[in-house]
């Protein structure tokens, strides 16, 4: 009878027995995502599932990641086949008005610039020693669009997925905190205070809102295939929204599917963060890249948008440039506040937002191409 | 294939391929815009 009391009281004690200081890290950094998610409000519909989930993994002889645990079967199923952050995409186009964009087209080649952080941090982390994939994987949190981030990560990378996700999400949070600063050193106060007026809002035909999705998902899946999957996800979302004639679709995938697969997104992207497999010095050399990635995003928008202010006389606010990133609306929003600050009398929000919604675009545009591109060298499979 | 080849080749034609690919968007959302253009708003009667 003592015996099998000693043992029962054994087996109480295992976990704290199997304790390592690898998993109190991860504990501690799981409750810290915890408080900036609900405490802080930044993306908390990400970072309380991600937290958690990172707290959930680290439990000593749980096994939530082994064969038959329980967040295996959700990682395996919905993140390793790229299922998650493709419904999460519909759900995105089911969100997103393009019409900014549709009304001030020209604008969207900030979108494009927006991107070049990407391409940037890739040369960088090749500089500093990373695998080539792994190198991508790093420079897409560049999109600052978190489900691309997955997307590629998941596909090309999937060791690095936490580390990623973490870093794009809460880069995303923090654009109106890294933008400003960037803003100001790259534009003169002369610049700043360009007036560009009150937008036009040009009435669009609700024809072209509904061709546009399906024009982009045949375009640009023709010229970049492997990014056909994401393209179309997010454009078949658009339609639903645009078409009017499928309400509940547009509703579930809005709300019921997205909210679903956010939970379930987050909770698999906190399991990757096991202790062995994050607590590395690679992991902060992501998070550091990721940084700068999204820092050189927003000064080549500028840039950017400098070239097209001198180009046209000096009718652009450069600082709408930085609105070029795929955070939407923050970075637009972000631009109006800086340009005020100069001009009180200037209103800039609207024509951010055209680059914004560029942006949201050019986000999924770069990554498509980028994927064609290594698909086109070998480095991926057909 | 080395690293730098695989970098610069993937950073300028990716850089190059992104505005390339969102400039034809820019002109095909304009083409749309001219085939499919918004109807023009009614003038109010009572107004004269």
């Amino acid at each position: 009878m003592e015996s099998a009391l000693a043992a029962g009281f054994q087996g109480l004690l295992l976990g704290v027995v199997n304790l390592g200081p690898g998993q109190v890290i991860m504990l501690l950094i799981g409750a810290l995502l915890l408080y900036l998610g609900i405490s802080k409000g930044y993306e908390p519909l990400l970072l309380v599932p991600i937290g958690f989930g990172a707290i959930l993994v680290n439990i000593p002889l749980a096994d939530m990641m082994g064969k038959e645990g329980f967040l295996r079967f959700f990682y395996d199923n919905g993140v390793l086949t790229e299922v998650f952050p493709l419904l999460i995409f519909i759900g995105i186009g089911a969100m997103t008005d393009f019409q900014p964009l549709l009304e001030n087209p020209k604008i969207i080649l900030l979108g494009a610039a927006g991107q070049f952080g990407i391409f940037l941090t890739l040369l960088l982390a090749l500089a500093l020693g990373f695998e080539k994939l792994d190198a991508v994987a790093v420079a897409v949190i560049g999109a600052c669009d978190g489900p691309t981030a997955i997307y590629v990560s998941s596909k090309f990378a999937p060791h690095m997925l936490g580390a990623v996700s973490v870093a794009a999400y809460s880069y995303m949070s923090l654009v109106p905190l890294i933008q400003p600063p960037i803003m100001r050193a790259l534009t003169t106060e002369k610049e700043r205070q360009i007036v560009m007026g009150v937008a036009k809002r040009e009435p669009i035909s609700k024809t072209t809102k509904i061709v546009f999705p399906v024009v982009v998902t045949i375009f640009a899946s023709i010229l970049a295939p492997k990014g056909a999957p994401l393209i179309g996800t997010v454009m078949l979302g658009n339609l639903m929204r645009e078409s009017g004639v499928v309400d509940r679709l547009k509703a579930a995938a809005e709300n019921e599917i997205t909210n679903i697969v956010t939970l379930l997104l987050g909770l698999c992207i906190g399991a990757t963060m096991e202790a062995g497999n994050f607590l590395r010095g690679e992991t902060l050399l992501d998070l550091c890249l990721g940084f700068i990635a999204i820092s050189l995003d927003t000064a080549v928008g500028v840039l950017f948008g400098k070239a097209m202010c001198a180009l046209t006389g000096g009718r652009i606010n450069p600082l709408i440039g930085a609105a070029g990133i795929s955070a939407f609306p923050m970075s637009a929003r972000v631009v109006q506040v800086e340009g005020q600050k100069y001009n009180k009398k200037n209103y800039l929000l609207m024509h951010a937002m055209s680059a914004n919604a560029g942006g949201q675009i050019g986000s999924v545009i770069a990554a498509a191409v980028m994927l064609s591109v290594l698909q086109g060298m070998g480095i991926i499979g057909g | 294939m080395d690293t730098w080849t695989f970098g610069w080749t993937v950073a300028l034609i990716g850089m190059g391929g992104t505005m390339l690919v969102l400039w034809v968007l820019s002109l095909l959302i304009l083409l749309m815009k001219k085939v499919f253009p918004a109807p023009r708003p009614q003038a109010d009667p009572k107004k004269g």
